[in-house]
This record gives C-alpha cells, structure tokens and sequence, in this order.
C-alpha cells in the first residue's frame, strides 16, 4: 500500500507537468484527490491493515495528499499567472490613437489678464468696485475737472444719449462715485467698459475696457503713486522690466504722468513694436487734483491720492501678440479655444 | 507742434543731439513724438555752373552739357532738360550720389555719351514751388540763391534745418509756439532765453483816424488790438521766412499772409488781416451775430450764423466769424492797399462752441479755444509790423488801437513748499523749489509765486507742484509704498459672478465679449412683438451707424450673432456663454437700469434642448439653489413654442430657456437648431444659498422601486414628479426618470415613462412593508390625474 500511495504521488506530479489549462487541471484534481479519486480509494482499503501499519500509512497518505495539493495549487497560481498574461498581452492598446476629446470653457482672453490685474491689485489691497456704464455727463466729465466746451474734451469722442446722459468714455466716474460714497482711506480699481466713438479697425474699437485705479489717504504722495504702479509694473511686465515716469497732462490730475515701460523686444533701441521710440506707454496716472477732492468732499488740505488708469486691450494684444483688436469681439471659437 | 532747430536756435543757443533733445524735452514735458532731418537723404549733390551746352550727337532730345563743381576740370552730364542755359546755376547729383526716396546716381553712358552725374528738378530734391516760388516744375531748378560753385546743397538752398515734432497737451496752448517751446528748451537746459520786444519805426499818421473799434460783448473778446499798415506791396517773402513756415509745415502764399502766419507760429497768436477798403464805414464792432445773419467765409461757403457766435462786423454786416474764420472779402487781395491787422483774443469755450456748430476748425480756433495769453496781443501784432518794415511789404501808421477789458493783475499763489514737498514725497529746500519755479518762468516775490500771464493753465498749489516734479525730474523723485495696511477681498457678488463663470466652463462653454450697442433691426430679427417693452431702448443721438445705434435690452441677438458667425465660419460644436449688461430705459434724464444677464447659446452634434437644461441644473446645483421649476413657455416669440421653458423660482420668472425658433434662427442665418437661455444674474445671485451644513452620510440602506407609467402625451414628466415626491415626501429620497417609450405598444396619445425610485429613512431601515405602502399611495395619487401603472 505504501507503493501505491508512493506511485499515486509521482504519477500525479508527473501528470501536473504536461497540462495547459484550468479544466486539465481540475481533471487531475479530482482524479486523484476528488471523492472517487485514487488517493481515497486507498484511504478506503486502510481498515485491512494492521493497528500498527495504519498511522504510518495514514500519516503518509496526509503527506501526499497535502503534497499533491500543493503542488496543484501550485501550477494553478502558475496557469493563472500565464493566462493572465496572456490576457494583458491580448488587450494591448494603440497609444498612439487620439484621446476622447474632453469639452473644456474657455475664459475670454480680455477676462483671462483682467482676472490676473484683479489678483494683483486684491494682494496690493485694492477693493474691485465697478459703476453704471451709461453715465451723467456730470460723473464723467464736469466732476473730473473737465467742464462744457473744455478742449480735453475733444480727445474723447463721446456717445451722446441726451445732452447730459452719454456713455462712459472712461471708468474715471466710478472713482467720482466711490469718493462720494467712501470715506478715505480709499483704495479700489475700477475695471469696466467705456466708450468712444471710434470707428472698429484693427487697432480700436468703439466699445473697450478700462482698468482704473484711486487711492486716498491723508499723505499719500507722488513717490507712492511710483511705488506702487512700478510694483504693478513688475509684475505685470517681469522683474527686470524698466519703467519711467513721464509728465503729462490730464484734467482730473496734477501732477499728471504716462508710464512707459522700455520695449521688451528692442530693450530701448526702438523697433517696429515699440514704433521706434524705445518705449511702450501702458498707464496713465497722476496725483487727484485737489479740486476734484473737493467736488466729492474730501478735504484736499487734509487727504491726497492718486489715481491711474489703463487700456486693457492693447495690452492683452501685446501678451498675445494678437495683432487686430476685432478678434476679441468677433469670438470664434478657432480664437477662443487658444487660450 | 513742429519745432525748427533754427528758428529755436533764434530764442536759445543749442546744438541738440537729437535723441538727447528728444528725450530730454520728453521727460520735462513737451513730448517729442519725432524729428525729421531736412534732406537728410541727400547726398553727394553741390551747386555746379553751367559752363557750354553742346548737342547730342545721336539723340536730338538730349544736350551734353559741361559743369564746373570746382573740382578741377568741369565735368560732363547729359540732360533732356529744355530750360537750361550756359552760365546756370544747378543742383548738380555727382557720381555715388544718393536722393529721396533712395535714388542712388551713377556714373554712365547716355545713348553713348558719357554722362558723370545728373542735374536735379526742384522735385528731385524733395522740395516745392512753394519753398522756391521762382523755380520751374518740370525742369531743372536753375538756382537763384546766393551760393558758391561746388557748395553742398544743403546749405546753399538752405535745406539743412531739423524739426522736432512735439505732442502738446490741450492745457499748454503757449507751446503751440516756437517762442513757448523755446522757452521749454531754455528751462529744461537751464539755458537764457534772448528775447526781443518787437520795434517798429512808423510812418507817421494816426490809426485812430482811420479805423474805430468796439467790443460789444467783453466777456467774450476780452481784448482787441489793431495796426495798420498802408502802400502795401504784395509779393513773395524771402527765403528765410518761407524756411521757416515750410519747417512748420505751412504753404507760403504771400509776404502778408505769410506775416500773419509765421506771427501765429512764433507768438502763439492767431492774427488776422483785413483790407480796410472792405470795412464798411472804417469801424469794427466785435459782437454777437444777430438773428437771421450769415456769413460767407473765405473758402466761399455761406453759413447761418446763430446768436450765442462771435463776429467781427462792420457798420453793414460781420466780416470775420471770430477766432475761426474771416469772411470772403476780408483777405489780402492784388491790389489790396491798406490791411487792418487784428489780435485779439476770445473765450475758448465760445470759439469751441461756434467752431463746432459750424463744422470748421481751424488752425486759429483750434488755438483760442485753449484760451490764449491775453496780454500776448501787443508784442505779437508788433511783431508782425516789426516783419512789415523789415520785408519791405508796406508802411506801418503810427498809432494803435488796443481795446482792453482783461485783468492785468498777475495771478499770485501762495508759495508753499512743505506742500510740494509733501505731495510729491520728495525734500527740496525752499531755495531749489524756487530755482526750479523761476526756471519755469515763474517769479517768487516774497511768499507769492507770480504766474506769467501765457501760463493760462496754473492755478493751484498743486500745479506749481507739477512744475516743480518736471525740472527736478519724475524719475529722480523715490518710488515708496502706500503706508497703511490694508485688506482688501472680492465683495460677495464678484464672488459669486466668478463661481457662475468657472461653472459655465466646467460646463464645456466657453465665454465672449460683445457689443452692448445694436441695431434696431434686432427686434424684428429676434421676432420681438410690437407692442414688447424690449422695443424702447436707450438710443445713442450720435451713433456711428445704425447698426450700433441702441444699447441693448436683450443679450440674446448678440449671442446669436456671434452663433452665426461660428456657424458660418464652419466651427462644428460650439457652446457659449456671456455675461453682460442689459439696459432698461427707465425714461428721458435718468440713467437706465443695467442689469447684469447670463446668456448661453449653443449648437453641434452632441447638443439638444436637454444638455441646455443640464447646464442650468449644474449652475442651480453650484449655486446651491433649491426648489427650482420649470414651465413650459409656448407664446416667446424668440423660441420654438413647444420647447421653450421658463425657470421659476419661489414663484419668480428668472430666466427663459429653449431652442430658438426656427424663423429667428432663419434671421440670424443659422441653418442648424440652437440652444439658448437669458437668465437675470441679480435674481440668481439673491437665490444663491453658501450656507453649507454638512449632512452625515445615510446609515441605512435605500429601498429602491421602478414604476412604468401611462399617461396622456400632454402630460409633462414635471407634473408626475412633482406627484410623487408629494405622495411620501418623507422617505423618498429622489426620482429620476430612465425611459420614455411612445409607440406601437401602447395606446395612441399616450406615453410610457419609467421611474426610479429611491426611498430612505435616516434612523431606521425602510422595512418592504412602507416602501410598498410608498408606492400604493403614489400610484393612488397617480391615478387621480389619468396616470396609470403600465
């Protein structure tokens, strides 16, 4: 009987060898382990045998019962492990082939630099406040210094509704309006759309945004007003930019200045971006001229401020080198989706 | 403003580089936006004298001519010229020689002879019959100035000036002239200024006698002042004058206009000459025009002239419309004899005003309306006689007739340096403010600066200020950061707006700018009905077409436009979303009300009337926005009748949703279905719930049941659900439909929708018993409203 069990063992691992797959397998699982199987046929004959033979044989049968078992067990993790394989081998993918195309929003470019100049001025603890863009004549002009009939007039050529209701040609009346409605200290920008009746080409357009910035508070001085627009101007620009302060005039400011940045493409030498002048104008700015503190109340012997003001197209025309401002209102989606 | 290096040269000794000049004037203040040099593209071309003039041998056109350049022996050039002659003097272009707009000449042969330069036509060197009246237009300028053999042209026709081009701010009418601007040169250079009061010598006689003036209306003609001059003879200026007004790019026409002129350029000071034959009854009246008058004016237009003008009339009729043009007989004719000349001043906003109605601005116009130095009449009407006498052009009459109503008290303003100090964050001592003041032209006397009478424009501490910052130099002055602390944070509403925008681009739209003018025509495109409040916009009076000649009362039509244009620019899936201001006439002289609207629009393969809706139930979701309903709108004339839905919530109308009716779409030239939707961004942002508390996850398990039911077609899948969550609103945790199925298995005019269920108690497991006691009651309020169980 020993033999026999003996020969169950090396004839089933001997026939564990050959197989393929998980059926020959169970086949030979229940061949020799199953409830008919050869081992349990012998264990069957175990009561012909003396009381001594029983636990050796009984001992040994266990040893290659579990033997089997485990070698079974064994080329099945084997078969699993292959057949795995294979499946994975099978399901390969052609990486190459385009992915699903996933719908994406795309913000406008004109929203997309606004919102960095909105972050940038929130860390420089400027408030967002916006105003009506049909406007009093007296908001946007009277208000700011530039009376009836005045020539500073002319530079803005104004969409009239009545005599004295017309269409903001500057964010400026939101300043009036905050200055009027806030006591100092005072520290906003006003991003918004203006209008001005220039025909639509390349380069204007009668409808375009504005960001303008006021700050008032007793002592505040034109070296803050270049502090802080320098500030802006890094990080608009890069830290390595150069920027300069030149005198200008606006009604509402004095003194008034242009800021100009040197061009980033020629470094000051003068080239076709910068039209040969070294220099891009982006802000312009000024200390409020105390007679438009008074206008809204604020005591100009007491506060001072100063305001800033810029166009946000150009500027985004500049970041991308979009070279004609009517894309922007047109919105094709072959331009929107490239930002 | 153009500036010549010579006549400059004639107030301020200076030999600018030009960049340096350039950016120095930039940095005080006169902004140079460039500078031209005279024949700077000339090169290589000398006065040469014709010595012989020979025929060509083989082309009867041509003439073989020899020319002395003083360069040892003559040389040889051939021309097709007619009106040359042996002893001429000529612009000779040697071998190598370059001319305007790159012409480059070399050495060569002409049909066979030799030919060592080319002789030069008035237009060759980049000049005009106006600079060289005695000159021929298609010839060879034979040269009459008085000049050298083989002297560089340049300088022998006297094309070798520089001119500066400034950008002058309308607050500085003063540097509308070479003496305004020298006197910014002399500033920012610390250089003198040599100025010298006109003198003139007479002769003899008495204005008074001959001209009487009155002003009528002082507040606007503060100041007028007259000279005549007799025997005038009119002719051309000389070379040096004509120079200078082609420098400043002004035609001379004869020595008296050209007086005025050049006076206008120099001084500041518009001026005008009158023919003393034509100012009837020899008085001048400066008054306003009357009622029903007109006036032709020099260019020949008759123009009504209005009550509130100016005019410069006589005993008869206005002669001048003042400060903007005289009238037809008013100018220097042939054979005029005796020329009034005026200078005056007039108020700017009057000038402006009447210049405007008129629709003529001129060059003297564009200058009072700047309001001009009123104590600059005198020297620059001297000045001009002072040009009379040396030109030769007539005999002043001694005398002159200045009628004077202006304030000749110089303005004064406390000096206060702290403050200057103080406003610009710098620390000058009082000393340097006033070098810097005075070098501006300002005087202190004690503690009052005394503003000179042509800085019209100064009139507070803070102007001096500014005039201060500009010789001390914007940049020298420190860059500092505002004291103060302050916070700063996105209000709710910016808060919220940004939400509505990154869940419209989570959403798969993408966002556009439009116009908030339109046309007219939208309404009718959009179907708008008649009667419709959206049809009384706000109308711009001075639009710059119709198509932009409303500010919009709805969104929808620019989306659409924008639609169209992808659609026709063949972009296959678009979806887009915009928001922007409305604005609602809310009647004459008050402003509109601007209301803020979220406008979506979208078309392409993967888009229908239910991915719309998706999107607004995603913003509704973000926005935490509960208890929304949607009803069905059939009678908006902007959408398809049957699939069109309003939101509603807590009872109110918020905005409207659906596929764009087809004749609308027709409109727009879009030929393919498109979603849109209008909703009122302020109702949103008042619904808009942030009061997030968190619920704890669900311990016990759900109970689900599915229910097909039967129902009329006319019946809305809203109408059930709104049924069922009634039926058990305590367990029942959400509906949601799977099928709808209408067809062949069953009835005509019904329809099959099939729910799921989800039923839950938070404390205790649903037992089967309630979720079917759930489903009877639904079923038993289903049937109620003919809806059955399939």
């Amino acid at each position: 009987m020993k033999q026999q069990l003996l020969n169950i063992d090396a004839e089933a691992k001997k026939a564990l060898e050959g197989i393929n797959t998980a059926a020959e397998l169970e086949e030979i699982r229940i061949k020799y382990l199953g409830k008919k199987g050869e081992l349990t046929a012998i264990l069957k004959q175990m009561g012909s045998l003396s009381s001594e033979e029983r636990p050796i044989i009984g001992q040994l049968a266990n040893k290659i019962r579990a033997s089997i078992e485990d070698a079974i067990s064994k080329k099945d993790s084997e078969l699993k492990e292959s057949g795995l394989k294979e499946k994975l081998i099978s399901e390969a993918l052609d990486v190459t082939l385009p992915g699903k195309k996933q719908v994406l929003g795309h913000k406008h470019p004109l929203t997309l630099v606004l919102d960095e100049i909105k972050e940038m001025f929130l860390g420089m603890g400027f408030d967002i406040v916006r105003g009506p863009e049909v406007e009093t004549d007296y908001y946007n002009f009277e208000a700011l210094n530039i009376p009836k009939d005045h020539p500073a007039r002319d530079t803005q050529d104004t969409f009239y509704i009545t005599e004295n209701i017309l269409l903001r040609t500057q964010t400026s009346p939101v300043q009036i309006r905050t200055m009027e409605q806030k006591k100092p200290p005072i520290r906003v920008i006003s991003p918004g759309r203006v209008y001005r009746s220039d025909a639509l080409d390349a380069t204007h357009s009668p409808v375009f945004h504005q960001i303008e910035g006021l700050v008032v508070d007793k002592g505040v001085t034109m070296a803050d007003l270049k502090g802080t627009l320098e500030m802006f101007a890094k990080k608009l620009y890069g830290e390595d930019s150069v920027v300069r302060f030149r005198p200008h005039h606006f009604p509402f400011t004095e003194p008034s200045a242009e800021v100009d940045v040197m061009c980033f493409n020629c470094h000051g030498k003068g080239c076709s971006l910068c039209k040969g002048e070294g220099w891009i104008e982006i802000l312009g700015a000024g200390m409020v001229h105390p007679k438009v503190l008074s206008i809204c109340g604020i005591d100009p012997d007491e506060y001072s401020g100063f305001a800033f003001g810029m166009g946000l197209e150009r500027l985004v025309m500049r970041r991308y080198q979009i070279d004609d401002l009517r894309m922007f209102f047109e919105n094709d989606m072959k331009f929107l989706s490239q930002f | 403003m153009k500036l010549s290096v010579k006549w400059l040269n004639d107030y301020v000794s200076i030999k600018p580089d030009n960049r340096q000049f350039s950016e120095a004037l930039t940095m005080s203040g006169s902004k140079v936006e460039g500078f031209e040099i005279e024949g700077e593209e000339i090169t290589n071309v000398v006065v040469g004298k014709i010595l012989k003039i020979e025929k060509h041998p083989d082309a009867d056109k041509l003439v073989v001519c020899q020319v002395d350049v003083n360069k040892g022996e003559p040389i040889q050039i051939v021309t097709g010229a007619t009106n040359v002659f042996e002893g001429a003097l000529v612009p000779v272009a040697l071998d190598g020689s370059t001319l305007p707009q790159g012409i480059k000449i070399k050495k060569g042969k002409l049909r066979g002879v030799e030919s060592c330069g080319m002789l030069c036509s008035i237009k060759e060197l980049g000049v005009t019959l106006g600079d060289f009246p005695y000159a021929i237009e298609d010839g060879i300028f034979i040269i009459e100035e008085d000049c050298q053999i083989g002297e560089d042209i340049h300088s022998a026709i006297g094309i070798d000036d520089t001119v500066f081009d400034f950008e002058i701010t309308s607050n500085r009418p003063d540097c509308l002239s070479v003496l305004g601007l020298s006197r910014e040169v002399a500033a920012t250079y610390n250089l003198p200024l040599n100025i010298k009061y006109p003198e003139v010598k007479g002769c003899g006689g008495d204005i008074n006698e001959l001209l009487k003036v009155e002003i009528l209306n002082s507040e606007l003609c503060p100041r007028y002042s007259a000279k005549i001059v007799k025997n005038v003879k009119v002719g051309p200026s000389p070379r040096w004058l004509r120079e200078r007004l082609r420098s400043s790019g002004v035609r001379p026409i004869n020595n008296l206009v050209d007086i005025t002129n050049f006076v206008m350029l120099e001084y500041g000071q518009p001026m005008h000459a009158f023919d003393l034959r034509y100012i009837n009854g020899g008085k001048i009246s400066v008054r306003n025009a009357v009622k029903g008058e007109s006036i032709t004016t020099l260019d020949g237009i008759e123009r009504p002239l209005s009550e509130e003008m100016l005019v410069i009339a006589d005993e008869k009729a206005p002669v001048a419309v003042a400060g903007v043009m005289g009238g037809e007989f008013s100018g220097i004719m042939e054979d005029t004899n005796t020329v009034v000349f005026e200078s005056a001043v007039f108020l700017g906003s009057s000038v402006r005003k009447t210049a405007k109605k008129l629709g003529m601005r001129t060059e003297a116009s564009a200058r009072f309306e700047k309001d001009l130095d009123r104590q600059n009449t005198l020297p620059a009407l001297l000045r001009a006689c002072e040009l009379v006498e040396m030109l030769g052009a007539g005999e002043v009459v001694d005398g002159i007739i200045d009628v004077d109503y202006t304030d000749k008290t110089p303005k004064k303003i406390h000096l206060d340096c702290n403050f200057i100090n103080r406003f610009l964050g710098i620390s000058l001592t009082d000393a340097e403010i006033i070098s810097y003041l005075e070098r501006a032209g300002f005087k202190v006397e004690g503690e009052d600066v005394i503003v000179p009478s042509f800085r019209t424009d100064i009139e507070h501490k803070a102007d001096l200020s500014e005039e201060v910052a500009r010789f001390y130099g914007y940049n020298n002055i420190p860059s500092t950061t505002i004291r103060g602390i302050a916070k700063a944070s996105l209000s709710d509403r910016q808060k919220f707006d940004k939400k509505v925008h990154e869940t419209m681009r989570a959403c798969g739209l993408s966002e556009i700018m439009t116009y908030s003018f339109v046309s007219p025509k939208i309404f009718d495109k959009l179907c708008v009905p008649e009667n419709s409040p959206l049809r009384n916009p706000i109308v711009i009076s001075n639009p710059l077409g119709e198509d932009t000649g409303i500010m919009r009362t709805t969104s929808l039509a620019s989306m659409l436009d924008t639609v169209s244009r992808n659609y026709n620019n063949r972009n296959l899936n678009v979806s887009l979303y915009e928001i922007a201001s409305i604005y609602i006439n809310k009647g004459e002289d008050t402003l509109p009300d601007e209301k803020d609207i979220l406008t979506l629009g979208m078309y392409g393969a993967n888009v229908d009337f239910y991915v719309l809706k998706g999107v607004i139930e995603a913003l509704l979701e973000k926005l935490n926005i509960k208890g929304a309903s949607f009803k069905t709108v059939s009678d908006d004339s902007m959408y398809h009748p049957g699939r069109c839905a309003a939101l509603v919530i807590n009872g109110e109308q918020i905005g409207v949703f659906g596929e764009v009716h087809p004749t609308v779409l027709g409109n727009f030239e879009i030929d393919t279905k498109v979603y849109a939707a209008t909703i009122c961004m302020d109702a949103l942002f008042s619904l808009e719930d942030n009061d997030i508390k968190y619920k704890p996850l669900p311990k016990y398990p759900a109970v689900s049941r599915d229910l097909a039911l039967i129902c009329d077609t006319s019946v809305t899948s809203g109408e059930i659900e709104e049924i069922i969550k009634a039926s058990a609103p305590k367990i029942i945790e959400s509906v949601s439909l799977f099928d709808i199925y209408q067809g062949k298995q069953i009835a005509e005019g019904k329809k099959s929708l099939a729910y799921n269920i989800s039923m839950r108690a938070l404390d205790r497991t649903l037992t089967t018993e309630e979720a079917d006691n759930a489903v009877n009651k639904i079923l038993k309020n289903l049937e109620k409203s003919n809806i059955v169980l399939r």
